[in-house]
């Protein structure tokens, strides 16, 4: 369990010697508490101390790398149930399953959508992180072969091994190696095997059992074996399982220290229905899931699954931002309305999206005001007029535009007058106090 | 060591209540467990799904989703009696979107025989919804519900500007009322509130803490949701104890990623399942989040969110 700061005062040599970086032993030892810090940047802690806080400091749900190279990802280390409390911090995995009996043609252009799957948003890129391989030809060179193709055909994507034949794993390990596959598959029968295949490579191990007290069970053992890479696989097979497992997974971690628990979880996701698959991945995203397996990877199923795992992993704390930049809207002419907003992302989409409705080709200056919405910004002093003014000085995007009027929020009206003796020429236009007004607005003006 | 579960037992409940008349009338709301977590308590009643209808033929909403009713559009009427029918909704949300000063400016007694004709077309329960225009809701909202009177409709939305002359007229006919704020606890729990000083029962609220369409807002609608249903459940905050209404369709049906062909834009995929799965994608996560009463549009979403609880309840 989580110590205080002055449980882990205690155990500091006291010496406020500032090598950790921190002015005393007291601030250095409130940063741990918090998780900021780590035990290991103070140089004289003694090794007794240090097992007890290298323990109490150890993140709730064990972290851990899926992958390898710039496109691996990290899972586990939450420590929130609700996202308002704090920010979820590593967003879960997307994985397509396929199975070994596929032909070797549908192997690889199924492989290749993962591949392909990269979509830009937001400035994010997001993509189908990983691919598992299910053992379901019986036959462990057959599997092996499949692996290793799906391997070379998305050659950046984690693999999963999605197989209980510790023979087939072995094999399918050799010819992938270099890839850190996921092993998932242990279980109550194999573990042995399974757990000795994952040492001496140094791989994941996924266990799986029927429900939760069964699975705890498996990673008792595998840890004790001495297996710390674990994810956990209850066999949840409805949506109502994934939540109520995941939720009893994730309090069990984080709220009573439950060690056999913490650990990052996958989902079977996989559904006949694509549009159910979606959804039930929807479920799994909310809920706490790590990694979840589909069957289907549509594009329009991976725009709308990263989207969702983008807004579930937001910090409610910091605002999303889009670049500062004029926006070019319905394809603008030189002589199009030229409006400006602040660059907190759901201002943008929001403003973007009813120009967008309108019809009206327009331009849409959006101005760096580190992620406030416009009343915000201008109360902090990030959209005032002399801003205003230098942003539109300064940027050379006007070039574009034939005309000098400027359309301001009609929340910021009380700009204008400043506004029109800080840009000499500019006509300045208050527009509606609403973005929902923007449509009538618009038409209005080019009508 | 064995397995304990990590069970919390709330004091507070979500409230329930019966929306419309007769065989068809349904029940949102209730139970004293966070959605969809049944080992530790009853959670609410299957979420309520109300197909959305309108006044007026829907001409600003996107293709994908208009031509499932090209031809019953241009009759409220027919068009409800399609929904119920055909499309075996649970409930109708008439739209009463033609009376904006921007829109059509449909009169107040056009708006009441439009009311009055869908009622007599449909038995399941009626959402009447004002165009979102503060004045003119006032008007329209209270003379659509002179008109159902009887008929235990909902009506809405009453905002902190208006609310006054809406909640009387829900008083005096005997409706439920969605109370409506914009993304803030504070603000939904002030309404309810507000509300309630005038004498309106808490058990005859639903709240609508606005609705954001996946990837335009979504995180704030959700997390507003989560916070409300804890505050109900943990605390229990008798003012936040009301059902919750997701108004999905109309923010979900407007946004560029339900509308951009996939010649402009093919690394987002094919349009028609694009579109579907934004609102039904957005409406699953809203359940989880705590919603007991959705409002939707395109009839393949609604039937992917009913299959996805068949699974969930």
């Amino acid at each position: 369990m989580a110590l205080t700061g002055v449980q882990i005062f205690k155990l500091l040599p006291k010496t406020n010697c500032k090598k950790c970086g921190f002015p005393t032993c007291l601030a250095f030892a409130m940063k741990l508490a918090q998780r900021q810090a780590e035990i290991s940047a103070c140089p004289d802690v003694s090794e007794e101390a240090k097992a007890t806080l290298g323990d109490a400091s150890a993140p709730p749900v064990r972290g851990i790398m899926l992958g390898t190279g710039d496109k691996s990802v990290k899972m586990g280390e939450e420590n929130v149930m609700f996202r308002h409390e704090k920010k979820f911090v590593n967003p879960c995995a997307i994985a397509l399953n396929l199975s070994d009996t596929l032909s070797d043609d549908d192997l690889a252009a199924r492989a290749v959508e993962v591949a392909a799957s990269e979509i830009d948003r937001v400035g994010q890129k997001l993509r189908v992180d990983a691919v598992s391989v299910e053992f379901a030809s019986g036959d462990a060179g057959k599997y092996a072969d499949a692996v290793k193709l799906v391997a070379d055909k998305a050659p950046e994507a984690a693999i999963i091994l999605n197989c209980t034949d510790p023979q087939a794993v072995e094999a399918a390990v050799k010819v992938v190696a270099a890839r850190k596959p996921m092993i998932y598959g242990a279980d109550e029968g194999n573990l042995d095997a399974m757990v000795a295949l994952a040492k001496e490579h140094k791989l994941i191990l996924g266990v799986s059992a029927d429900g939760i007290e069964a699975v705890m069970d498996l990673t008792r053992k595998a840890k004790e074996a001495g297996v710390d890479d674990i994810v956990i696989d209850t066999g949840a097979k409805t949506a109502k399982d994934i939540i109520e497992h995941n939720t009893q997974i994730r309090r069990s971690a984080i709220k009573k220290g439950v060690k056999e628990l913490g650990y990052p979880v996958i989902n079977n996701c996989m559904r006949d229905d694509t549009m159910v698959e979606a959804n039930v991945a929807a479920v799994a995203i909310a809920k706490y899931a790590s990694i979840i397996l589909l069957n289907h990877i549509e594009r329009w199923k991976n725009l709308a699954l990263f989207t969702l795992r983008q807004n579930i992993y937001t910090d409610p704390q910091v605002p999303m931002q889009v670049p500062q930049k004029v926006y070019e809207i319905s394809d603008p002419a030189a002589d199009a309305p030229l409006l400006i907003t602040t660059n907190f992302s759901l201002t943008y989409f929001i403003v973007a999206g009813e120009v967008e409705n309108s019809k009206v080709p327009t331009r849409l200056a959006v101005m760096d005001c580190e992620g406030l919405s416009v009343l915000t910004a201008w109360a902090a002093g990030k959209f005032t007029a002399n801003k205003i003014a230098q942003f539109i000085n300064e940027t050379e995007d006007f070039n574009a535009v034939s005309h000098k009027e400027l359309v301001i929020p009609g929340q910021v009206a009380i700009l204008s007058g400043a506004l029109e003796d800080k840009l000499p020429g500019w006509k300045i236009t208050v527009g509606p106090r609403e973005a929902n007004g923007l449509p009538a607005f618009l038409k209005n003006k080019t009508a | 060591m064995a397995y304990v579960i990590p069970k919390e037992n709330f004091s507070g409940k979500v409230l329930e209540m019966t929306l419309g008349a007769g065989d068809k009338a349904a029940v949102v709301g209730g139970g004293s467990a966070l959605p969809f977590h049944s080992f530790e308590g009853e959670g609410s009643t299957r979420p309520l799904i109300a197909l959305e209808i309108q006044d007026v033929p829907p001409s600003d909403w996107p293709d994908e989703v208009k031509k499932q009713y090209s031809s019953v559009s241009d009759d409220p009427a027919g068009w409800a009696k399609y929904c119920q029918n055909d499309l075996g909704a649970k409930a109708v949300a008439l739209r009463l979107v033609g009376t904006h000063p921007d829109r059509e400016n449909r009169s107040v007694e056009d708006a009441v025989g439009t009311v009055k004709a869908v009622l007599d077309a449909v038995d399941v329960p009626l959402i009447i919804l004002g165009s979102n225009h503060v004045e003119k809701d006032s008007q329209v909202l209270v003379a659509a519900a002179e008109a159902a009177s009887g008929k235990n409709c909902v009506i809405g939305k009453a905002q902190e500007a208006n609310y006054k002359t809406i909640v009387a007229a829900a008083l005096a006919n005997n409706h439920k009322l969605i109370a409506m704020s914009e993304l803030d606890i504070n603000l939904a729990k002030q309404l309810n509130i507000l509300i309630g000083q005038m004498g309106f029962s808490s058990d005859r609220v639903l709240t609508d803490p606005m609705c954001s369409a996946l990837g335009y807002g979504l995180e704030y609608t959700y997390s507003v949701m989560e916070r409300i249903r804890l505050a109900a459940l943990a605390q229990n905050d008798t003012t936040m104890q009301p059902p919750i209404v997701g108004d999905v369709g109309m923010y979900v049906w407007k946004i560029k990623e339900v509308m951009a062909p996939e010649t402009d834009l093919p690394e987002w995929g094919a349009i028609e399942e694009r579109g579907i799965a934004w609102e039904s994608i957005t409406a699953t996560s809203l359940m989880v989040a705590g919603v007991n009463l959705l409002i939707m549009r395109h009839p393949k979403a609604v039937e992917g969110v009913n299959k996805t609880l068949d699974e969930l309840t």
